[in-house]
């Protein structure tokens, strides 16, 4: 009888011990879905994982016990397969975050697929405003940049200086149609006008055609709504037609730091556009940029996409271990992450607000001249600064139903 | 109306990259009966190794127009040799997959080093800038490009059909045993001309160099377009790809101008209706 009592005793306290260990779960398992192969690979890619590994390092959080791991795929920039692997990372891997995920498009069918499911989406690769606006989720954060913002602030920047008649040349899918809705908007808005859009198919890689449609629209600004390698394959071919030698100025809506590099100074020099992020802007991101391109394989430095992966996820930390564990809730962890101000070396102080979207200034440069450069990497000129209040769309003008209530 | 002129002449230019590659992949088809998958990878390959010559040793986009060929072409050579020699006899699916392959192999290997944004490369000082002609700003490099591919063609074209070396290789393909019986080195021809199919490519890739960032996937791009049009032009047969390369080119242009969204399958749409009609392609001969 006494030895029954006792194994008993023992039972009731390895079910209270186990119930307790599920109590605090601290396993976590982020997902880094983004383009490894294709056009965008050398802004996200293997330096997103980089950034998230880092992340991962200097959030201390292996110390308190907390076990996460880091799962990264391929999406081909294809929604569909970008679907079925975020499919199954919720349904058989368990992931409970997903960073990156570039592409307006693949974006856009995740971020329905989190929804559906609660998990959880940090977006600092896509650039689709609709993000944040009429597609805006519970589960989702968008962190970096997105198409109002740079719209917002190249766009008024360039009719301000007397660039009144614009011509895009977009890519063909969900990024470029909101780039070129967003941009044209503020055009209009601040006393210009369009003239004209042409369409070219996603990583297309001859703009001959394009540009001469441009060029024959005689509008101030060709306004590029396209993003990589169409980007630098855009301005490369726009020097040789003599575009900007002939008078009319090219507008990088979206450039990335890897994109000058590829391009190089000589060719790229005078080009004005939009980051919220670059290296050499203080002591904080130049430290970090330091680590990073010091374990990359070609010693490249951080792009704003895989900053935007660090600094998600250090803040995406913080909240789970304020949380002390079962972090497995996507709303209610998203939920959380809105109510604390946000604070990191490579964004600085800042906030998330109730669409998700996440408020941080946003940058007007200039890229140097190859004389005023001054090694390897040194490459923008800080032209203006936008508070991070007035860089986004206001909520006042938004279409989310998460701000509407 | 002036417009519509210039889109004509830059689809010349486009189908000057067109003519030159296809112009490769049938030669190589026509000769070796391989389906060379390879070919855009091997493109790339002669864009990345102007860029190295430059880069590297100091040596400009001249002589790299001789020189990246003959690199690239030595690499295709061994290719052939270690490989492909193998697959003599077999169906074509297993060249293609063999080829295709080797081309994802080098591909990802030049990923993993240079990115995907590419590299930059400047066009030659002599063939800078560029002149009005009334209708259009053409740039003289891409002038350039059309008259030094169409001579290449030709040439090569010339070399093939009416010299009796190429005589001798495509006898050398009818009837490998007779022409062997002959005293001459079969494998050695087969060797040389796949040499010289991947020299083409890699021409191409220097003359593309300039105008497109040198970048590991430009010849997986390109490569599915060129494919159409050797078929459209009728498999192996080396005028036949030569024309359809420019032709392809200039309703490429076209469909940029009227409905651009449709650039990328316009080409595609053709190979369907071609195929449909005649199934050899245009100029190709019954199997």
């Amino acid at each position: 009888m006494k030895l029954r009592i006792s194994a008993l005793f023992l039972g009731t306290a390895l079910a209270l011990a186990a119930g307790g260990a599920m109590a605090q779960d601290k396993t976590v398992k982020i997902g880094v879905l983004t383009d490894n192969s294709g056009l965008y690979s050398d802004l996200g890619g293997a330096g997103s994982t980089l950034a998230a590994q880092m992340a991962v390092e200097d959030s201390g959080l292996a110390a308190k016990g907390w076990k996460i791991d880091i799962v990264s795929a391929d999406h081909q920039n294809k929604p569909d397969i970008g679907t079925t692997i975020a499919r199954q990372w919720i349904d058989v891997e368990k992931v409970d975050i997903f960073v990156d995920v570039l592409n307006s498009g693949v974006a856009l069918a995740v971020n329905n697929l989190v929804k559906e499911k609660n998990s959880i989406m940090i977006n600092t690769g896509a650039a689709t405003s609709d993000l944040t606006n009429a597609q805006c989720s519970p589960n989702t954060i968008h962190w970096v940049y997105d198409t109002y913002m740079l719209a917002n602030s190249t766009g008024q920047a360039l009719v301000k200086a007397g660039g009144d008649t614009w011509y895009f040349l977009t890519a063909d899918y969900a990024f470029g149609h909101a780039l070129e809705r967003d941009t044209a908007a503020v055009v209009v808005k601040s006393g210009g006008k369009v003239i004209g859009t042409v369409r070219h198919p996603l990583n297309s890689s001859d703009f001959s055609s394009f540009l001469l449609q441009a060029q024959a629209s005689k509008a101030k600004i060709v306004g590029m709504a396209n993003a990589g390698g169409d980007t630098t394959n855009t301005i490369k071919q726009a020097a040789e037609f003599g575009i900007v030698s002939g008078g009319q100025k090219l507008a990088g809506l979206l450039l990335f730091i890897n994109d000058v590099h590829s391009l190089g100074l000589k060719v790229a020099q005078g080009l004005n556009f939009t980051e919220t992020f670059y290296w050499d802007l203080n002591d904080g991101t130049r430290a970090f940029s330091k680590r990073f391109s010091e374990r990359m394989k070609n010693k490249a430095m951080p792009s704003m996409v895989q900053a935007g992966v660090y600094s998600g996820l250090i803040h995406y930390f913080k909240t789970i271990d304020a949380m002390g564990g079962n972090p497995h809730d996507g709303v209610k962890v998203v939920a959380k992450m809105k109510e604390a101000p946000t604070d990191d070396p490579l964004f600085g102080k800042g906030t998330i607000r109730a669409d998700g979207r996440k408020l941080h200034p946003a940058y007007l440069f200039e890229v140097k001249k190859p004389s005023e450069s001054k090694g390897p990497w040194d490459y923008y000129k800080l032209v203006g600064t936008t508070p991070g209040d007035q860089a986004f769309r206001p909520l006042s003008e938004s279409a989310c139903p998460l701000v509407k209530k | 109306m002036q417009a519509l002129y210039a889109q004509l002449l830059v689809g010349l230019i486009n189908g000057s990259f067109y003519a030159l590659l296809s112009l490769g992949l049938a030669v190589i088809f026509g000769m070796l009966n391989i389906i060379n998958f390879a070919h855009g990878a091997l493109y790339m390959m002669g864009a990345f190794c102007a860029y190295f010559l430059l880069n590297i040793t100091g040596i400009g986009y001249w002589p790299a127009l001789i020189i990246a060929p003959i690199v690239v072409g030595i690499f295709g050579m061994i290719l052939e040799r270690t490989m492909l020699q193998w697959l003599a006899g077999l169906d074509h699916l297993y060249g293609l997959l063999l080829t295709f392959g080797i081309a994802l192999i080098v591909q990802g290997v030049f990923q993993n080093y240079f990115g995907s944004s590419g590299l930059p490369y400047a066009i030659p000082d002599e063939l800078k800038g560029g002149m009005n002609l009334g209708f259009m700003f053409l740039p003289i490099y891409r002038g350039w490009v059309v008259v030094f591919s169409l001579v290449v063609c030709i040439a090569t074209w010339y070399l093939i059909e009416k010299t009796r070396l190429g005589a001798n290789l495509r006898a050398a393909t009818e009837n490998p045993t007779l022409v062997r019986a002959f005293g001459i080195n079969v494998p050695r021809m087969i060797t040389l001309t796949y040499g010289l199919g991947v020299g083409l490519a890699a021409l191409a890739g220097v003359l593309s160099a300039p105008i497109n960032q040198v970048r590991p996937l430009m010849g997986a791009d390109l490569i599915i377009v060129v494919f159409a049009v050797v078929v459209i032009g009728g498999m192996g047969s080396i005028m036949g790809s030569i024309i359809t390369g420019f032709a392809l080119g200039v309703i490429e242009g076209l469909t940029k101008y009227f409905y651009p969204e449709a650039s990328n399958t316009v080409v595609f749409v053709l190979m369907v209706l071609v195929l449909l009609v005649k199934p050899t392609g245009l100029t190709g001969r019954a199997a």
